[in-house]
């Protein structure tokens, strides 16, 4: 896992967030756009790849750190959950599980 | 957060008096400002849909694409092996309309007033078209002046580049046909930056699986510029050595200087390679309108940008995604990449027009699928975030990575990247 120093931070000074800079609401939207190109857009699937939409925070993130760790063997994912730190991948999580899964 | 509730929220946001100043169509009362996009590749559709979708539909959006339709250089390697159709990879732009409200000229623009911010079209059925921000992704051109022997129609048709997935992907596929088994099918392509790396040897093993197929005796000469295969070398090798032993002569340095349509011969400084079908792929340049718009200032071929929002390091308002742009380190000239750049650039555009700050922290995400057969492929994937003492956009360290070998699941996988990505442009 990779620490992020500038996260870190800006968690421990939560409370003073209004003096430095408001967390950006879009946050999670942009990271988890990335992930569109094998997953669909906010994460619905058109092909085999699974759709993430409306899938729980919780699985997601405990699915990352599966990947992370190396205990859930994957082709790809192995190696892309390695560059996102857990506010990241919270972030991410967050956002597909408040999409709508295809087809509702 | 639902849309109508977004739209609202702009109205408010903005009052009644942003950008209703511009010249052309009438903009909406509700609207953030126009943005035009040129091309409608990876890059340009992706970065159409995205600007309405994330703003609510507060930005108007004109997307101006000369073709009618999308064809994809993504698995139109397949088609030179005859394991695919062209018509498989192509695709209308009618969802960007219907489903985001993305206005689709099919027109050629001539040139860009950034001075006075409005585009002019080659043809007079359209008139001048403003803009508050232009998003440039046209994609490369080829520098068929440095290869004189094919700098005319008639020996293009001849030695097709096929590089652009569509007629001359037809075209090449046609010749390879039509070649004798026992023919030699000699493809040269171009030193780094060209579009898709890992292209070219993707294309040696699509052809090669073809000969191995329909016509055993034949050969694939690879000329390549560059000093050894730049992408999944290793992996490539394999494929080669194990699945298409004796089909393939691979030569590295051999940088194309000439060719000659008659004798059917390419030249290099020190040889000439004779083949039945000549493959060359000439060295690229950003789009001409890039050139044009006056915001190709790397080494008179590439575009630099300012990562944080992608727009021009030299020209106000003008925005260059895709393979027109240079780079970050590490960052390749594809379809993964332009996608990824279209929607930070759709944020930061959106961001900047309705007077939000723009992201500080932007990543993205560059996964690429190679075919060595028509059943196994692999991948190289990384992961790229925003560096603010380098101000560019780095590879993140210990991410990323190559497959440790071609298989059947990863061409499942590439298949699911392809409907995807596809989608994620155009749906």
């Amino acid at each position: 896992m990779r620490p992020s120093v500038i996260l870190v931070a800006a968690i421990s000074v939560a409370p003073f967030a209004a003096l430095a800079q408001a967390p950006d609401p879009d946050l999670g939207r942009n990271l988890a756009a990335s992930c569109a190109m094998c997953h669909g857009t906010d994460g619905r699937s058109a092909g085999i790849t699974e759709s993430l939409a409306g899938r729980p925070k919780d699985q997601i993130v405990a699915t990352i750190k599966l990947f992370r760790e190396g205990k859930k063997p994957a082709t790809i994912m192995t190696q892309i959950a390695k560059g996102y730190t857990d506010a990241q991948v919270a972030a991410i999580a967050t956002y597909f599980s408040e999409q709508k899964p295809a087809g509702k | 957060m639902t849309r109508e509730f977004r739209r609202r929220d702009f109205v408010k946001l903005l009052g009644a008096g942003a950008a209703v100043s511009l010249a052309g169509c009438a903009i909406a009362p509700n609207s953030a400002g126009r943005v035009i996009v040129i091309g409608g590749g990876y890059g340009g559709a992706t970065v159409s849909k995205y600007l309405r979708m994330w703003s609510g539909g507060a930005v108007q959006v004109f997307m101006i694409e000369r073709e009618q339709n999308f064809v994809s250089c993504p698995l139109s390697n397949l088609v030179l092996a005859g394991s695919r159709d062209i018509a498989q990879n192509t695709f209308g732009y009618e969802n960007l309309q219907k489903n985001h409200g993305v206005t689709v000229l099919h027109a050629e623009v001539s040139s860009i007033d950034t001075a006075k911010r409005v585009v002019k079209f080659a043809s007079s059925k359209y008139g001048d078209l403003s803009y508050d921000r232009i998003v440039v992704a046209p994609g490369v051109d080829f520098l068929y002046d440095q290869i004189p022997g094919l700098n005319n129609a008639e020996a293009q048709a001849r030695i097709p580049n096929a590089w652009k997935a569509g007629p001359q992907t037809v075209a090449l596929r046609g010749q390879l046909e039509e070649m004798r088994d026992g023919g030699v099918f000699v493809f040269a392509f171009p030193k780094m930056p060209y579009r898709c790396p890992p292209g070219p040897y993707e294309r040696v093993c699509q052809v090669a699986d073809y000969f191995k197929r329909s016509k055993p005796r034949s050969k694939v000469i690879v000329l390549d510029a560059n000093p050894a295969i730049v992408s999944k070398g290793k992996l490539f090798q394999a494929a080669w050595d194990s699945m298409y032993k004796g089909l393939i002569e691979y030569q590295p340095n051999q940088e194309t200087k000439d060719v000659d349509v008659r004798t059917m011969t390419v030249k290099t400084e020190f040889d000439s390679i004779k083949g039945d079908v000549l493959n060359v792929v000439p060295p690229q340049t950003a789009g001409a309108i890039a050139h044009a718009a006056g915001v190709v200032n790397v080494s008179k071929r590439w575009c630099d940008v300012n990562w944080l929002t992608t727009e021009s390091t030299v020209v106000p308002n003008v925005h260059v995604i895709g393979d027109a742009t240079q780079g970050g380190p590490g960052m390749p000239k594809s379809g993964s990449m332009a996608n990824q750049q279209a929607k930070l650039a759709a944020a930061a555009i959106i961001a900047t027009m309705t007077g939000k700050p723009v992201n500080q922290t932007p990543m993205i995400n560059n996964t690429c699928y190679s075919y060595v057969s028509a059943t196994e492929a692999m991948h190289v994937t990384s992961i790229h975030e925003w560096n603010a003492a380098k101000k560019t956009l780095v590879p993140v360290i210990g991410a990323g990575g190559v497959s440790p070998a071609s298989s059947q699941q990863e061409k499942q996988f590439a298949d699911g990247w392809a409907l995807n990505i596809w989608n994620d442009a155009l749906g």
